[in-house]
């Protein structure tokens, strides 16, 4: 009998229309194609979501997230529109009101702050993409207290790379995936840049190119890596200090890269009496010193055909001056940093730490390469081909996410610019507007004027004792105590002491917090049942502490019930936005870029965009940024100030078609009212590429930096040297020794003298409080899920509905443990229990979760007895945003020193056998809140099309 | 019709670099989304936002640890659908014909107007390739895309299953396993992929590209001697190395 | 695998009825009028009862009629044309009894083939899988057979050969069970070829796919305790063999035949419940399981 098979239509329609704009299932920022169907109704809706192959971030592919954006969209924990509090904080007892009421209740607090004391209102805003405006918005209110969430995300690894050499990984650079032979990932299990590093590690391993995985948690990129390092917890700064010991002292470092673009040969004032001492040696215009190899005389870095000499020393009046690499070469060639003086430590043996070192070596100077690509420096020496040693590097949160994580990321960079890899073919290359030294880069500003905008941006690095953002009389001026000298170069701000902070009246007391997208009584903070008691508390007098609190999300999250007044914001496929290069920008190390969001689809609920929300509420109180010179409003919603707004004259939010003579150009130029339709219609972002010859070397690169400015990325050329030698952090170390008029409390000398040291070194993180407790315990974030968000999506929470703890096999059997066992988990603050899974390829000594699954009863529309409820959790419970008191009366933060960067991996446990809790659910189990939205449907189905 | 064709055209199918999958789930939901929305019922979820969340899904990413007699455990992440095989024990056990087993090309489908859901197919397959789908009462799997890979209103540049389209690390490849020429066939053949449960005797078309040896540094003896001489010392201490930096930087 | 009651009652009592049909179609006991038409009631009841219920397992129950189209190679297929020959046959030759006292042997006989061709095809429809070692194995049609038979004798009144068939299937449980035991292990099915990783090191299953249930974890993935199913062998083969055993052997009573029926009932709807439960499915161990 023959063969029969039915018919099929194999060109079915795949959908009525595309459109296409920017992901925000987690902070990647892919380009999407929103397929659109008419439904049997006639209606057009989101039926298919995938990536946008034009787009520069993701060339088409998407993740398990950005393909379930659908599910987000429709998520049945949308809040549906304003709200007020109506019953106690935390009951969950909200009644709806309307937009005109919601902007009411909130210019009625906060227009008398402003009067008064404009420092009493907090804004601070969580994974929130638009900061450039939301800081403009506080910047006019004039409020210090303005913040994102990147202090306790990954600012030790962003600032130390913008004061080291300009820029650091994600944002500011990627490996240069066509070139690289071997790259080398610290930590990451899926933390930022998502798609482009899977994307690259595709490229290099179909390049039979090489991954080293340097994590205590074989999963995910470790997973595929070609070579695994289990690495102690915190010991990445030793690790790699002894990787440069090795390499210094088998002379594999790129001398010629070194002297010539960096500081390695500039002249240190070696002078133990002077006020400078320590300080880099300048010429009056402020250049910095070296000797000319070729002379043999003292000279600017920057003249032509300058020879900066690595080795020579000044000496002047009886005293030598040294180049910072006499100095680096002294520090790292000590025994301190051999293999066999770290290996115990760090958990690597000293012959696995040599063979990498050896490893880096070879594939760095043996496989190096000349690109056949002419280009100029700005010293004008003219070089026929580019150099490329093709060694990259990445990490973000992995190592930041310590005490000592600046140090560890500064000596990363340290280790990238010895190999001589950063801007090279093969190595580690900037995106624009990086590179950008932190001397671009603005200082923080703090100075407070009743009915005023503050005097400048709240965010920037600091250079010195003078930028600290400290009152008159030396208090700190901001509530999260962000540059201050407990961690004066904090440049992202300290959202998670907010909360404690205010709570705490220290340094005063705030009327109101207003926040955006940040679970602060959940995932986001450490000590969440501390933070959501510090939320509900009542003063003598029956007031809450924190007086008012204003929060705006798209879901019904765990903070909602926190608030006293909500504003509902849209998702992300309803609303307008822009990836701006004042921002956050998407651009690629050959291409700048930006991107928008537009509204697909419009909201069916009454919500708004937050930003829009915004533009309503600055005009009702009248702020100078969002007000006309008439007292009308200035902008009616963020599309009108995406396209209209002008940062400085010619720069606006997005890049792409801006008003030239002749018609939209790319870069500078003025307002184009039709901007957002060009976005539109070239799929919702702008590329525009480096030219060729300008794309490596940028920093030094004098077509780079003309291109740069062209783009309007800086307003004058400015090539620079790395700084392998922080010169501000010496300046600290100054003020700790008694120079200067600002001086740090005596409590705080030895430790700023300490951890401020201007080259890379690692410290163990404060084990005060920690006898006893000697296992290291560590989150990752799983690919499939981002923050808290993941759990209302009905199809990413089938795939992490519940996390167990993860414990390695070693542990598991000196324990007594079995998979499915529970085990109390303890650490100094507090105690959790948890069923527990073995895992073998695990560090031996760590233990490890998913972040960030566990939900509280109630919240993001789902049943109470979801098991994100009773089987998930959180680490959150173990750690405080304090380190255990240490009976000076002091709240010494748990943070880096240096930042302040929440050091949410340091966290030391205990681990024990115990009988499961009550009813199986993991402990604490606090009680459920009431959903102000409902729950979802009990089946979906969910078929636009016939 | 349930007898299997004695020989297909082509032999659609996918490779798997378990090499380079990073366990990401991309290819899952990304073929969750199309097939909810395409080729026959969508692909249902029940109890959703509850306690007890159940959906149907064509393809799911395993992971297994696996640990060498010496050095570290490994961990590999493995993503799993139909494997169209040759002989395809689904196909024949139909008792409907609802199970069918394409010409042209050897895709495996699931003609969901004549399935009464028996479940047969489903006990038959070794993979677990087949679901189910619990408000359709019809048998799902996966389609190869059917409805993408030959589709004229795609570009053509997107005529591959969306798994695959979306996978950002590149390691799901779609070609004619049938063709020895086939960018596919050639991949296979290069690193040797092999075939799951051969004993099972199902011939699947898809085939899985094996990880490359891991943690060669680690193998301290092999590599001491071809890496200790990048790391010999040029000098013992901070003096010692100043006076080489001098020399060496004449030579510059 | 999950031991699905529509599944188990189906292959339970229509064995029963299909096996009382074969001892009707051969004459045994040779009835007609009323006595037959009970007997052929019971019979029917039996059969067609345990037919209906196996459509509940149905997504589609409406489209059952398609399920005759595939007979060259489904024997899911196979079983309904068996089925339908079967009853049309015996419900021909069960006429002839009851209304005509006539016994048209030729058609007796075919009923009665066509009645063991059902249990054969039923009992083919796991047996065939390859994927259940456990089942796949020419002991799953004698275990089905053999029940069948023994089955149809106790019910047909066939003491002698009830006895024998008894002791028949009895012996051939607990050889399914022994061989049964060892069968996944000896497929040479395991993880190893799941995944094509054994040539690495020793594999074992890490996080799965997805942290909730699904329907092959459902269909597939069942697991009782070693003790418990100890226990219910016990209790399956002492009621299904040895206690009718005894009772037949005791002096001849309606009461103690209907308690030997009942026992047998029950102690095969035990062992049948454990044919499901204890089966490994190899799909099993892509989870981890067993």
């Amino acid at each position: 009998m023959t063969h029969k098979q039915p018919v099929l239509d194999l060109s079915p329609k795949v959908s009525d229309e595309i459109r296409k704009t920017t992901c925000y299932m987690c902070a990647c920022r892919c380009g999407i194609n929103v397929h659109m169907k008419k439904d049997p109704l006639g209606d057009l809706k989101v039926a298919y979501i995938e990536g946008n192959r034009d787009h520069p971030v993701n060339k088409g592919v998407l993740c398990a997230k950005g393909s379930a954006g659908i599910m987000q969209h429709n998520a049945p924990s949308r809040l549906r529109a304003p709200m007020k509090r109506v019953g106690e904080r935390g009951s969950g007892e909200f009644e709806e009101i309307s937009w005109d009421e919601a902007y009411d209740i909130a210019a009625s607090w906060l227009k008398p702050i402003r009067e008064t004391a404009p420092e009493k209102l907090a804004f601070f805003t969580g994974r929130d993409q638009s900061q450039s405006f939301t800081s403009l918005w506080a910047q006019s209110f004039g409020t210090p207290n303005y913040a994102a969430h990147g202090g306790f995300c990954s600012v030790n690894m962003a600032a130390a790379g913008i004061y080291t050499m300009g820029g650091a990984f994600w944002e500011f650079g990627q490996p240069d995936w066509d070139h690289t032979k071997l790259f080398m990932l610290f930590g990451v299990a899926e933390d930022h840049d998502s798609n482009p590093i899977k994307m690259g590690i595709g490229k290099i391993k179909k390049r039979g190119a090489r991954i080293i995985g340097v994590n205590p948690i074989r999963t995910g990129y470790n997973a595929v890596a070609d070579d695994w390092v289990g690495i102690t917890p915190g010991t990445d700064g030793l690790f790699i200090l002894s990787m440069i010991h090795c390499l210094m002292k088998a002379g594999k470092i790129d001398l010629h890269y070194l002297a010539q673009y960096t500081d390695a040969a500039v002249l240190i004032n070696g002078d133990e009496k002077s006020p400078e001492y320590g300080l880099k040696l300048r010429d009056e215009g402020g250049k910095e010193l070296v000797i000319d190899r070729k002379t043999g005389k003292q000279t600017p870095y920057d003249q032509k055909g300058v020879k900066p000499d690595l080795a020579a020393t000044l000496r002047v009046a009886g005293v030598t001056h040294r180049p910072v690499f006499h100095q680096m070469a002294e520090m790292y060639l000590d025994e301190k940093y051999a293999p066999e003086a770290v290996a115990e430590r760090c958990g690597i043996s000293a012959q696995r730490i040599r063979t990498l070192a050896a490893e880096l070596a070879r594939v760095a100077f043996e496989e190096a390469f000349e690109l056949e690509q002419e280009w100029t420096d700005f010293r004008g020496e003219h070089h026929k081909t580019m150099t490329g040693r093709p060694v990259s590097f990445h990490a973000m949160r992995g190592i930041s996410a310590h005490a000592n994580g600046f140090q560890t990321c500064r000596a990363l960079h340290t280790l990238q610019i010895l190999l001589g890899t950063v801007e090279v073919p093969g190595g580690f290359r900037f995106k624009p507007p990086y590179p950008k030294p932190a001397t671009a880069h603005p200082k923080p500003h703090c100075k407070v004027t009743p009915n005023a905008p503050l005097d400048g941006p709240h965010l920037g690095f600091v250079h010195g004792p003078d930028d600290l953002a400290l009152k008159d009389d030396g208090t700190p001026a901001r509530i999260d105590k962000a540059f201050t000298w407990e961690n004066p170069m904090s440049a992202h701000g300290l959202m998670h002491m907010v909360i404690s902070n205010a709570h705490a009246g220290d340094p005063y007391k705030i009327d109101t917090l207003f926040m955006y997208m940040a679970n602060m009584s959940w995932n986001s903070s450490m000590n969440t049942s501390g933070v959501t008691q510090m939320l509900t508390d009542k003063d003598e007098s029956g007031e809450y502490v924190i007086p008012r609190i204003i929060y705006s999300d798209a879901y019904s999250s765990e903070m909602v019930a926190y608030a006293d007044l909500i504003l509902p914001d849209t998702t992300y496929l309803e609303r307008h936005d822009c990836i701006s290069l004042l921002d956050r920008p998407i651009c690629e190390a050959d291409a700048v870029a930006d991107a928008i969001r537009w509204p697909v689809v419009e909201p069916d609920r009454n919500v708004k965009g937050f930003q829009s929300a915004l533009c309503d509420l600055g005009a009702r109180l009248g702020l100078p940024a969002f007000t006309n010179d008439d007292g009308s409003q200035k902008y009616a919603d963020y599309a009108d100030y995406i396209v209209n707004h002008e940062r400085r004259p010619g720069v606006g939010p997005l890049a792409g078609w801006r008003m030239g003579d002749h018609g939209p150009q790319a870069g500078r130029g003025g307002v184009n009212e039709s901007q957002i339709d060009n976005y539109i219609e070239n799929g919702g972002f702008f590329v525009e590429h480096i030219p060729d010859g300008s794309n490596y070397y940028k920093p030094w690169n004098a077509a780079y930096q003309d291109w740069a400015v062209k783009m309007g990325l800086y307003d004058s050329p400015q090539p620079y040297l790395f700084s392998l030698y922080a010169e501000p952090m010496r300046k600290f170390q100054l003020a700790a020794e008694g120079h200067g008029k600002r001086q740090p409390p005596d409590h705080l000398r030895a430790r700023i003298k300490h951890t401020m040291s201007p080259l890379p070194i690692w410290y163990d993180t404060d084990q005060q409080g920690n006898e006893g407790f000697t296992v290291t315990a560590l989150t990752q974030r799983p690919m499939a899920m981002y923050h808290s968000w993941g759990s209302q999506n009905a199809w990413l929470r089938q795939l992490h509905g519940r996390n167990p703890m993860y414990v390695p096999t070693k542990l598991m059997r000196a324990r007594g443990l079995a998979d499915g066992d529970w085990a109390q988990i303890t650490s100094p603050h507090g105690a959790i229990t948890v069923p527990v899974m073995e895992m073998a390829a695990l560090n031996e000594n760590t233990i490890w979760t998913w972040n960030a699954i566990g939900k509280r009863k109630g919240a993001w529309a789902l049943d109470k007895d979801a098991p994100e409820a009773t089987k998930g959790f959180l680490l959150n419970h173990l750690i405080h945003e304090l380190m255990p008191p240490k009976g000076d009366g002091l709240r010494w933060a748990n943070s880096d020193p240096v930042t302040g960067q929440a050091a949410w991996f340091d966290l030391k446990v205990a681990i024990k056998k115990v009988n499961p809790p009550p009813d199986a659910e993991s402990q604490p189990s606090m009680p459920p809140l009431k959903s102000p939205v409902g729950q979802g449907p009990s089946e979906l189905k969910w078929k636009v099309g016939k | 019709m349930t007898q299997l064709p004695t020989s297909t055209e082509k032999k659609l199918g996918l490779v798997i670099d378990l090499d380079t999958c990073v366990g990401c789930h991309a290819c899952v939901i990304s073929c969750k989304g199309w097939n909810t929305e395409n080729y026959g019922a969508p692909l249902s979820d029940q109890d959703p936002y509850g306690a007890d969340p159940s959906g149907t899904f064509l393809n799911r990413v395993h992971s297994y640890e696996v640990q060498p007699s010496q050095g570290d455990a490994q961990l590999i992440h493995f993503p799993k659908s139909c494997l169209h095989c040759d002989d395809a024990p689904c196909v024949t056990v139909c008792p409907t014909g609802a199970s069918y087993k394409r010409v042209e090309d050897g895709i495996v489908l699931v003609n969901e107007s004549d399935c009464i859901g028996c479940g047969l197919c489903a006990w038959a397959c070794p993979y677990g390739a087949r679901e189910m789908d619990a408000a359709a009462g019809v048998m799902k799997k996966c389609t190869l895309c059917v409805d993408r890979i030959y589709n004229e209103n795609l570009p053509e540049v997107d005529r591959t299953p969306s798994c695959v389209r979306t996978c950002p690390a590149n390691a799901r490849h779609f070609g004619d396993l049938g063709d020895p020429n086939s960018d596919v066939s050639k991949l296979v053949a290069e690193r040797g992929g092999i075939d799951l449960m051969p004993e099972q005797g199902t011939k699947p078309v898809n085939k899985y590209l094996p990880p490359r040896p891991k943690d060669q540094l680690a193998r301290q003896d092999e590599q001491l001697d071809i890496l200790a001489p990048f790391l010999e010392p040029v000098a013992t201490e901070s003096k010692g190395f100043l006076s080489w930096l001098d020399k060496t930087l004449e030579k510059i | 695998m999950h031991p699905a009651p529509s599944v188990i009652f189906f292959s339970t009592f229509s064995g029963l009825g299909f096996g009382l049909l074969i001892f009707l179609g051969l004459g045994m006991p040779a009835t007609t009028g009323w006595s037959a038409f009970a007997f052929f009631t019971i019979a029917y009841l039996l059969a067609v009862g345990g037919l209906i219920s196996s459509t509940f397992h149905l997504g589609h129950p409406e489209r059952a009629l398609k399920a005759f189209t595939q007979w060259r190679t489904s024997w899911l297929s196979r079983e309904a044309w068996c089925a339908v020959a079967a009853l049309t046959l015996m419900a021909i030759y069960g006429a002839g009894l009851v209304f005509f006292e006539q016994r048209w042997v030729f058609l007796g006989w075919l009923g009665a083939i066509a009645s063991l061709g059902t249990v054969f095809t039923t009992s083919m429809i796991y047996g065939q899988l390859k994927t259940v070692p456990r089942w796949n194995s020419l002991l799953t049609p004698a275990n089905f057979i053999s029940l069948c038979i023994a089955g149809g004798a106790l019910l047909s009144g066939q003491t002698t050969w009830a006895v024998i068939l008894l002791a028949l299937a009895g012996a051939i449980q607990v050889f399914t069970w022994m061989h049964g035991d060892s069968a996944l292990a000896n497929s040479g099915t395991d993880m190893a070829t799941a995944t094509g990783l054994g040539s690495i090191g020793t594999v074992r299953a890490f996080e799965p796919p997805h942290t909730g249930t699904n329907y092959l974890l459902r269909e597939f993935v069942y697991v009782i305790g070693r003790k418990h199913a100890q226990k219910l062998r016990i209790i399956a083969i002492g009621l299904m063999t040895i206690l009718p055993l005894i009772l037949l052997l005791l002096p001849f009573n309606h009461w103690i035949a209907l308690i030997a029926v009942a026992a047998h009932v029950g102690g095969v709807l035990a062992a049948r419940w454990l044919f499901f439960a204890q089966a490994e499915h190899v799909v099993g161990l892509y989870y981890g399981k067993r």
